[in-house]
């Protein structure tokens, strides 16, 4: 399954995990990225990273590094 | 005898909210401006206090930092969630939280809401931006979750000051009226090994507390909780955790997981969303503002004017504030005797207080800048255009803007840091602000530019010279951020996770409040001592005034009234005060840059304050203080002989006019910058260390400078 870093811009579909253990995984849970929820990759900045995405409803900006931690399944 | 009235009790309550919700607004709308800053040790966060009266009860509001989520992951996390469950020393447990959420993406924020209702305190939600959701379609049955949570919910428009009269009748309700909000469902093993927890934390506990401790990943808050409480925890969090692993849940992500289906079940019923999404006003914006090509050029656009707002409109009321101080020194001057008191009230204390308040026009049109982009929403994506940049140098988008400004001024630069959550991160923007060239160094370019590098070179020459004066600071601050980063701030910094918020309309009260409390707080915390450092500076050039051979400088000066003579008086008399005689004993410390002592005691006595350099050059290159004039001074520093002595070859060349230019870019000469880091870091190490690496880079900077140059020009 591709990571959210590897898919297209315009992209939808739903987030399938989040890879680590660690204090990051549980910041992007909190802030609602989290399993089965569907998301929306938004665009990106004018060198390629950050991403923006729409998830529960809102715009997230997150870097590649931490959207390589995130597995999705796209529609 | 009088008789006695009861204390007025106070009814304490937490205000609590995500990001970009308009809690600020709230706070503001609910105390006026009657609200102070609390202070806290060992944090750099701030947070305010404030009050107001409804129905003759006193309720007292502590404004918590906004933030996503209680769990704290640093020492300033660490405060906001003692204040909200009691566990600081300094403050009173609150008698209830009221829990501010946007109601245009309820689940997200309801997060926040379901760990306060763990917190065992009375909990009020307030909903704001319902007119936004109303907009994307969204409709909420207030009633029903109100009576689902069976807590007050109440509907809120604080700028329009609607639902805010209800919302202070609810609180006052509070008070007779416990509503304690329901405690979100968790599977039964969490809940046992909870339990389990929460007996050991005794009276301090509660349920919030107790299931951080069984969730969080690296164990910040069980070791602070172990220090400051002197508890056993992490045996029994260990033995918590291995149970609920050995039944196969997933310890990272069954926090987030339960809380938000608790939150999904809760509010289904009582929401109702459009089933074909409308492309909304946010949505059509951003498709220009975060394009790649069109969004670069709108961001630079805005930077461009709003700098040239700072450099236009600043201008004249500097000058304003300038001419006001110099009336209000004639005015002293032509009411008060001559002697050192005068001195002392004119040259050191309206010189210090003036040269403090000359940078308000700034801050004020810099912060109401800032305060516009932020509330609307637009500060945000400048942060996402520019991270990629900021990344290279270890730093995220959000240091883009605060070192931007230190273009014009290094002071509303640190205090633009504010907005940088990651502490790391906003320490070395805050350290390396002060390298990028303040508009108080542009004189000094300005006069030695004018002076050694333009006469004789192209007329492109002198700008492209300036240009590179100003490069400086661009390379030497992101190098100077990344070495912090890779050394003394190292650590692993929070991920860099950035709400994008809705375009809005920004709020005046918030914009306004902003501006007054950055200018209040630089007044009163940098003005009293950035005063007192220039009344220091005035005394060391203005004692001792009687010299060796006991003459008596002030005297003779008065006596004559030839101007010559005078400004020779002058001169060996700052020759001969404290000052000049440091100044001449550290010539063998500034030849090497290709100084002589005089430019030695020019650049220590603008330490304080970098842009009295010009002025204090005018004063020991024999010009008198009252005729200043900067051609004359130009003049006068390109016929300039060592020491002053017409057989020494000429003082100036092209490689000791750079090596000076250099150390301005470099050097940290600036008290207010140092008092502003000081208030900011809560510490007197990081102006120190400020001071102490920018000076040293300055110098071996002008060093290198001269030296390389004596061989080639």
């Amino acid at each position: 399954m591709p990571t959210l870093d590897q898919v297209p811009i315009g992209c939808k579909g739903v987030i399938s995990s989040i890879k680590g253990e660690d204090a990051i995984a549980q910041r992007l849970m909190e802030m609602g990225v989290i399993e089965s929820e569907p998301f929306e990759l938004v665009a990106s900045a004018p060198m390629g990273d950050p991403l923006e995405i729409k998830v529960q409803g809102y715009r997230l900006s997150i870097r590649k590094s931490e959207a390589a931690r995130v597995t999705v399944q796209v529609f | 005898m009088h008789e006695i009235t009861p204390p007025l009790k106070s009814f304490r309550i937490a205000l609590l909210g995500n990001p970009n919700t308009g809690k600020t607004t709230l706070f503001n709308v609910l105390t006026g401006l009657n609200h102070r800053v609390g202070n806290y040790p060992g944090v750099t966060v701030e947070i305010k206090k404030g009050s107001f009266v409804h129905q003759s009860s006193v309720i007292e509001i502590l404004d918590i930092p906004g933030t996503y989520s209680l769990a704290p992951r640093s020492p300033d996390e660490l405060l906001s969630v003692e204040l909200v469950l009691g566990l600081n020393p300094l403050e009173k447990v609150p008698d209830a939280l009221l829990v501010i959420a946007d109601a245009s993406n309820l689940e997200r924020n309801l997060y926040l809401a379901t760990q306060a209702f763990e917190t065992g305190l009375p909990v009020i939600l307030a909903l704001s931006m319902v007119d936004l959701a109303t907009a994307g379609g969204v409709q909420i049955n207030f009633k029903a979750l109100s009576e689902k949570l069976g807590i007050p919910v109440v509907p809120i428009h604080a700028s329009k000051r609607k639902g805010v009269d209800e919302l202070k009748n609810a609180i006052v309700s509070l008070q007779t009226e416990k509503c304690m909000p329901p405690v979100p469902l968790f599977l039964p093993e969490v809940i046992n090994n909870r339990e389990k927890i929460l007996g050991l934390l005794g009276d301090k506990g509660s349920l919030f507390l107790a299931g951080r401790l069984l969730f969080e990943t690296d164990g910040f808050l069980a070791q602070q909780l172990e220090r400051k409480l002197a508890l056993s925890l992490a045996p029994a969090i260990l033995e918590g955790r291995k149970a609920l692993e050995s039944v196969g849940i997933n310890l990272v992500s069954i926090e987030a997981k339960s809380r938000y289906s608790w939150i999904r079940e809760l509010v289904q019923p009582c929401i109702r969303k459009p089933e074909n999404k409308v492309t909304g006003f946010t949505d059509r914006v951003d498709r220009i503002l975060t394009h790649k090509v069109l969004g670069m050029f709108f961001f630079f656009l805005i930077m461009f004017l709003m700098f040239t707002a700072l450099f236009v409109l600043a201008k004249p009321l500097m000058e304003w504030i300038g001419e006001g101080k110099n009336f209000v020194g004639q005015g002293l001057e032509s009411l008060l005797p001559e002697g050192m008191f005068r001195s002392l009230l004119v040259d050191g204390l309206l010189e210090g207080v003036g040269g403090v308040v000359v940078f308000l026009p700034q801050i004020v049109i810099l912060f109401g800048f800032l305060s516009i982009l932020e509330d609307c929403g637009y500060m945000a994506r400048a942060a996402f255009l520019m991270d990629r940049v900021m990344a290279k140098c270890g730093l995220s988008g959000k240091s883009f803007i605060p070192l931007l400004s230190s273009v014009a001024c290094a002071v509303p630069g640190v205090l633009a840091t504010r907005v940088i959550e990651d502490k790391r991160d906003r320490l070395a923007t805050i350290l390396v602000a002060p390298l990028m060239s303040c508009s108080a160094r542009l004189p000094v370019y300005v006069l030695f530019i004018g002076a050694f590098l333009t006469e004789g070179y192209g007329w492109w020459f002198p700008g492209f010279v300036l240009f590179l004066m100003y490069g400086i600071g661009f390379i030497t601050a992101p190098i100077a951020a990344m070495l912090f980063k890779s050394t003394i701030l190292k650590g692993k910094g929070a991920p860099f996770l950035m709400e994008l918020p809705v375009y809005k309309m920004p709020s005046f009260t918030v914009v306004f409040a902003r501006i007054y409390e950055a200018s209040l707080s630089f007044l009163k915390r940098a003005g009293t001592l950035i005063a007192a450092t220039m009344v220091l500076i005035w005394a060391v050039l203005y004692f001792p005034y009687v010299s060796s051979t006991g003459e008596n400088y002030p005297e003779l000066i008065a006596a004559t009234e030839n101007k010559e003579q005078q400004d020779a008086l002058l001169l060996d008399w700052k020759k001969n005060s404290f000052l000049g005689r440091v100044g001449r004993s550290i010539e063998p410390v500034v030849k090497p840059l290709g100084w002589d002592w005089r430019i030695g005691v020019a650049t220590l006595a603008s330490f304080p304050a970098r842009e009295v350099v010009v002025g204090t050059l005018g004063i020991v290159f024999g010009l008198g203080k009252d005729t200043q004039d900067e051609q004359q001074l130009l003049e006068i520093l390109q016929k300039a002989h060592w020491n002053d002595d017409p057989d020494q070859p000429l003082l100036f060349k092209v490689p000791s006019a750079l090596s000076l230019m250099v150390f301005f870019a470099l050097c940290c000469q600036c008290g207010s910058t140092l008092m502003v880091i000081r208030q900011e870091t809560g510490t007197w190490l990081w102006p120190a260390f400020t001071f102490v690496y920018m000076t040293s880079l300055a110098y071996l900077a002008a060093l290198l400078t001269f030296q390389v140059g004596m061989l080639f020009l």
